[in-house]
């Protein structure tokens, strides 16, 4: 595990005297090689989640509440979209082809890597100090003044200060914990409660949520918050400067001191 | 050069070879437990054969939850059906007096049975879901006749390890390995909620298996084949499903 930790000086090598002197291949990482590379699996698997979970949903683009519904029940809402199934009256002239086979392969498929990819993350966040070290709010931060600073900053799209590249500030560690330890654990679970066999040995995961419906609207809801949080989230690279934020997760190396003088 | 590279390149080696041969040794296990479906092959074999295995050990006693009779849907959604052909016409006109159950393949006794004889058999009834893979499901009670009953009954051969099942449709036929087949849940349904099962939901014969999604509970059942092989069936990748593009195991 230690080649993937941060900051390794080679042997021999002499320390330099000042932070500009180190050349970049020795720099300090921004982000270890595990954040770096279980950042860009779960790019992928999510991405893959998102495309196949759309198709899915447009063969019954409605939603219930409980254990039963089909298109004789009252929904508890409805998707103002086309579907790919003539059974469901959409209102729209026409069916959408069928796309559900593969989509339904790839999004297990997808599931299982990036469930594995966030196991490992997880473990090792823990075990290396990364959640206590990076994404822990420091007690002095927990305040309503560094809150709605930091929601202003955010609002005026300020570009960070040079430090701030260098760690999270606060609305962005409470936003990764939620979708860390909240988002990806509910939709993981809402998902396996949708599964006839898995819930045959697990009976509780599906009757707490109120029903076999229940989970499949808690999915999409839960989907729903996960979107939102990967737009917000491009749009804030953009904003702290896409070229140097995309250097950093995928080399390691933090921007350059010199960029935008 | 320091010995630093080198170090690592045995490291790295050795840890491939241990991941490759553990590899190896985990399909060999599975293979030889039952754990890899009849489609693994493929882009989505990885995470089919993951399901499956996972599943398999962890459900294979599990009963599908049953239901209240006050939580069954007030009305069963009879799910679309394209237009059913001649041979079920004809045994539909004669209020299905005449349709029959055959069973062959890895058995002791080869039978046809009519479905006076099957209704003959100890009826069961289940509280279950049917959920289709399109998202909707309804609550129903079905009535049947368990098929490991049935299995009982021709004697199957201890290599068992499949029983392909066929509907009327040519189009439409599934395969089940023996831990669904035996299951206590998995019936050959002839009765829904209190009456006769509807065409419309896949009557006068459907296999009903609640621990899988709908489309495994192929309607209008008229031929049962036990196998300990899936190879020879269509395109061999177990059922007509897979073919379809869609998964031959439907547990999720």
């Amino acid at each position: 595990m230690a080649t993937l930790g941060s900051a390794q000086v080679p042997m021999g090598a002499s320390l330099p005297s000042s932070a500009s002197a180190v050349p970049a291949r020795t720099a300090p990482s921004r982000h270890s090689a595990l954040v770096r590379v279980t950042h860009w699996i779960t790019t992928l698997c999510f991405l893959a989640l998102l495309v196949t979970g759309a198709e899915i949903l447009i063969s019954h683009p409605r939603f219930y509440w409980g254990e039963a519904g089909n298109v004789l029940t009252t929904p508890l809402f409805k998707l103002p979209i086309p579907s790919s199934r003539a059974l469901v009256p959409t209102g729209y002239g026409y069916v959408l082809p069928d796309q559900n086979g593969w989509s339904r392969y790839l999004h297990f498929q997808a599931a299982w890597v990036v469930v594995s990819t966030g196991l490992l993350y997880a473990i090792s966040g823990f075990f290396t100090g990364h959640f206590r070290k990076n994404l822990l709010p420091r007690k002095a931060d927990l305040s309503w003044l560094t809150f709605s600073s930091s929601i202003a900053k955010h609002l005026r799209f300020e570009q960070p200060s040079e430090a701030e590249a260098w760690s999270y500030n606060l609305l962005q560690q409470l936003s990764y914990l939620f979708v860390i330890f909240v988002l990806f654990p509910l939709i993981i679970w809402t998902g396996l409660a949708m599964s006839p066999a898995f819930v045959s040995a697990f009976p509780a995961t599906v009757t707490v949520l109120g029903g076999q419906q229940s989970a499949r609207t808690i999915h999409f809801l839960v989907s729903l918050a996960l979107l939102l949080f990967l737009l917000i989230h491009v749009v804030m690279v953009c904003v702290a400067g896409f070229r140097s934020r995309m250097e950093a997760m995928i080399t390691g190396r933090a921007g350059k001191r010199r960029e935008r003088t | 050069m320091t010995d630093l590279p080198r170090r690592q390149l045995i490291l790295f080696g050795l840890a491939a070879t241990a991941g490759v041969s553990g590899l190896g040794v985990a399909a060999r296990i599975a293979q030889k437990y039952g754990l890899i479906p009849p489609d693994h092959g493929g882009i989505y074999g990885l995470g089919e054969t993951l399901t499956y295995a996972s599943q398999r050990l962890l459900t294979r006693h599990s009963l599908a939850r049953e239901f209240s009779r006050s939580q069954i849907s007030k009305r069963p959604l009879a799910n679309e059906i394209p237009p059913l052909n001649e041979a079920f016409q004809r045994l539909q006109a004669g209020g299905f007096a005449d349709w029959r159950l055959s069973l062959n393949g890895m058995v002791d006794r080869p039978a046809s049975f009519s479905l006076a004889q099957l209704k003959s058999y100890p009826s069961r009834s289940q509280i279950t879901q049917l959920q289709c893979e399109e998202g909707w499901s309804y609550i129903a009670e079905w009535i049947g006749v368990p098929l490991s009953y049935v299995l009982d009954v021709v004697g199957i051969h201890p290599q068992a390890r499949y029983v392909v099942y066929f509907s009327i449709d040519p189009e439409w036929w599934e395969s089940i390995d023996m831990a669904d087949a035996l299951h206590p849940q998995t019936f050959l349904a002839y009765g829904m909620n209190g009456g006769e099962l509807p065409v419309g939901n896949g009557g006068p014969l459907r296999m009903r298996l609640p621990r899988q999604l709908g489309y495994k509970s192929v309607k209008f059942i008229t031929h049962l084949t036990v196998t300990d092989n899936l190879k020879g069936f269509g395109k061999g990748l177990g059922s007509a499903s897979p073919e379809g593009g869609y998964a031959w195991y439907a547990g999720i």
